[in-house]
């Protein structure tokens, strides 16, 4: 039997790209308990809503993430829209949704890449990596931003995306499936990856629903929840969809999950792409949201479900924005699935739940 | 399940053209929709002075007196809400970014006078008014020697035309100060201050 001590893992760890600390109490090798800590990178940036107007703001919002980018700048200006009761035009709907898709994509590619260099795989995360930036490229022609767009508006989007732009983006996409497969599969069915994944930090379903887990981190527990089944926006067109569910509730099945969702999203920008319909991008927004007037909204980031509120006070600037990211959620998840493991296995557990520090803290 | 999945992707690599490029001596090309850096017809703006209060991290500085638009490029996040607010359609996004630089200086623009209504041609009244056919001109970021010559020159200017006419202008900037947070009137109210 050996004594109990503490090992400090983070803020800066290797493994890690934003800094979250753990104190792991370890005994044998073994973790018993880990406690969580953050708060490195605060930015104090939903404080910032009082300074900037709601049209700056957006701005703000999409430098909340760097790989969610996208996604904060439409969540955030579906919240105003709604808070105004404004409708933006469908066309303006689809776009938002091809490019939040894309950067799912871009955003799993890049997870599964990191989780490569996790457990060692050099190459794979090169691979990875490499198909990413053929994403990026895309984003590059369409938005003239590479990992921040600074497309979205309130009341639609800045650029439209042509006929051809459209047909590029399937041709791209479909040209990265047959080298996106061979790294699934190495992925999924190499033993030396297999090792490191298989039956390692496990959270059960139970666990996973009874902590509110969300994203990809609860779906590989079983926990059929994805903010897109709602239908909000372009997805309630789409003709099926059907959240990616695993019950292995390991690392190995948040890999599986991520890595079949990337061909769920191309499958949703092919389908959006050939019904967009035509028409106007944007509604022009006149005045300021009503005093006490208040709207909330969920969207699914690559991470999971992200909350967002807004509470207007008859200016142009917000009484209060908040927002519940996804991994401020998912890290109690996390503390669960760390407990038991072999501390060899931390740094794979924490970097299954995506963990998005800067998100978390804003 | 076999060994080295990755075998035929990896062996196949040994083959290709690399994936990167050599920077900085061959570099990738930019696509024309590229948000590189913000520039300005100057022989279309009118000095509103719009794109400054909208910038979000208040980069362009609007100087009626001087006649001057600037931007500090190392500031500005290319979101390019300037461009979509402004009236007149003077500012484009362009692709080519802003080198890097040892000093942190501005790009300064010299907005030449135009013909304007008799009823608003006192508005703008310039010490040194540019004539109205002088070619419109664009001045490079200066050079670290002379880098703090245009700040001077530009309070010299502002203190001038306060003297001239200083009940005007100070209507003009309390609206101003009005739009902007409590944080950047008080600097702007410093710098008066000083000036005086
Ligand atoms: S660039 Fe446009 S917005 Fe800015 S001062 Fe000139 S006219 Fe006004
Ligand atoms: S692009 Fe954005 S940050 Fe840059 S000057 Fe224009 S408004 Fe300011």
């Amino acid at each position: 039997m050996g004594q109990k001590s503490i090992i400090p893992f983070g803020p800066q760890h290797p493994v890690l790209p934003e800094p979250l600390h753990l104190d792991l109490v370890v005994e044998d090798e073994v973790v018993l308990e880990a406690i969580p800590q953050i708060g490195f990178v605060h930015r104090g940036l939903e404080r910032l809503v009082q300074k900037k107007d709601y049209n700056q703001f957006v701005y703000v919002a999409e430098r909340i993430c760097g790989i969610c980018a996208f996604g904060h700048s439409m969540g955030y200006a579906e919240t105003i829209e709604r808070l105004m009761g404004v409708e933006i035009p469908k066309r303006a709907e689809y776009l938002r949704v091809i490019w939040h898709e894309l950067s799912r994509i871009h955003s799993h590619i890049l997870w599964l890449g990191l989780a490569a260099d996790a457990f060692g795989h050099e190459s794979l995360f090169m691979h990875c990596w490499r198909l990413r930036e053929r994403i990026l490229d895309l984003f590059e022609k369409t938005t003239g931003g590479r990992v921040i767009f600074s497309v979205v508006k309130v009341g639609g989007v800045f650029r439209d995306i042509d006929k051809s732009q459209l047909d590029e983006f399937n041709h791209v996409l479909e040209g990265i499936k047959d080298e996106y497969s061979q790294i699934v599969n190495a992925f999924l069915n190499e033993p030396s990856v297999r090792n490191r994944t298989y039956g390692v930090g496990v959270l059960s379903s139970e666990d996973a629903h009874n902590l509110s887990m969300v994203g990809p981190f609860a779906r590989a527990s079983a926990v059929n929840y994805d903010v897109r089944m709602l239908g909000n926006g372009a997805y309630g067109d789409l003709s099926d969809f059907q959240p990616i569910l695993s019950n292995n509730c390991d690392c190995y099945a948040r890999m599986e999950v991520r890595a079949a969702e990337v061909v769920q999203s191309i499958e949703i920008i092919k389908e959006l792409s050939a019904r967009i319909p035509d028409g106007e991008i944007a509604v022009p927004v006149k005045g300021s949201p009503a005093f006490g007037s208040e709207a909330c909204n969920v969207l699914e980031q690559p991470r999971g479900e992200c909350y967002y509120f807004a509470k207007g006070n008859g200016t142009k600037y917000l009484d209060r924005m908040r927002m519940r990211t996804p991994t401020s959620q998912n890290l109690a998840g996390m503390a669960v699935a760390l407990k038991g493991c072999d501390v060899a296995d931390v740094n794979m557990i924490v970097l299954t739940i995506d963990p998005c520090i800067s998100c978390t803290e804003r | 399940m076999g060994v080295f999945k990755l075998g035929k992707m990896t062996f196949g690599s040994l083959f290709k053209k690399p994936e990167t490029v050599l920077y900085p001596i061959e570099t990738k090309p930019q696509p024309a929709g590229l948000k590189g850096h913000i520039e300005i017809d100057v022989s279309t703006c009118i000095l509103c002075g719009l794109c400054e209060k909208s910038c979000p991290t208040d980069c362009i500085t609007v100087d009626k007196a001087t006649s001057t638009w600037s931007t500090n490029p190392f500031a500005c996040i290319q979101c390019g809400y300037c461009v979509t607010v402004c009236p007149k359609k003077s500012l484009s996004m362009l692709p080519g970014y802003h080198v890097a630089n040892t000093v942190k200086d501005r790009v300064v623009a010299t907005v030449p006078e135009k013909a304007k209504p008799a009823k608003k041609a006192d508005v703008a009244k310039a010490p040194e008014p540019a004539k109205a056919d002088e070619p419109a001109k664009v001045v490079e970021p200066a050079k670290s020697a002379d880098h703090a010559k245009p700040a001077a020159e530009a309070k010299a200017a502002e203190a001038a035309s306060l003297e001239q006419g200083e009940l005007r202008i100070d209507a003009e900037l309390e609206a101003k100060l009005a739009l902007m947070s409590d944080e950047s009137a008080a600097k702007v109210r410093a710098a008066l201050q000083a000036g005086k």
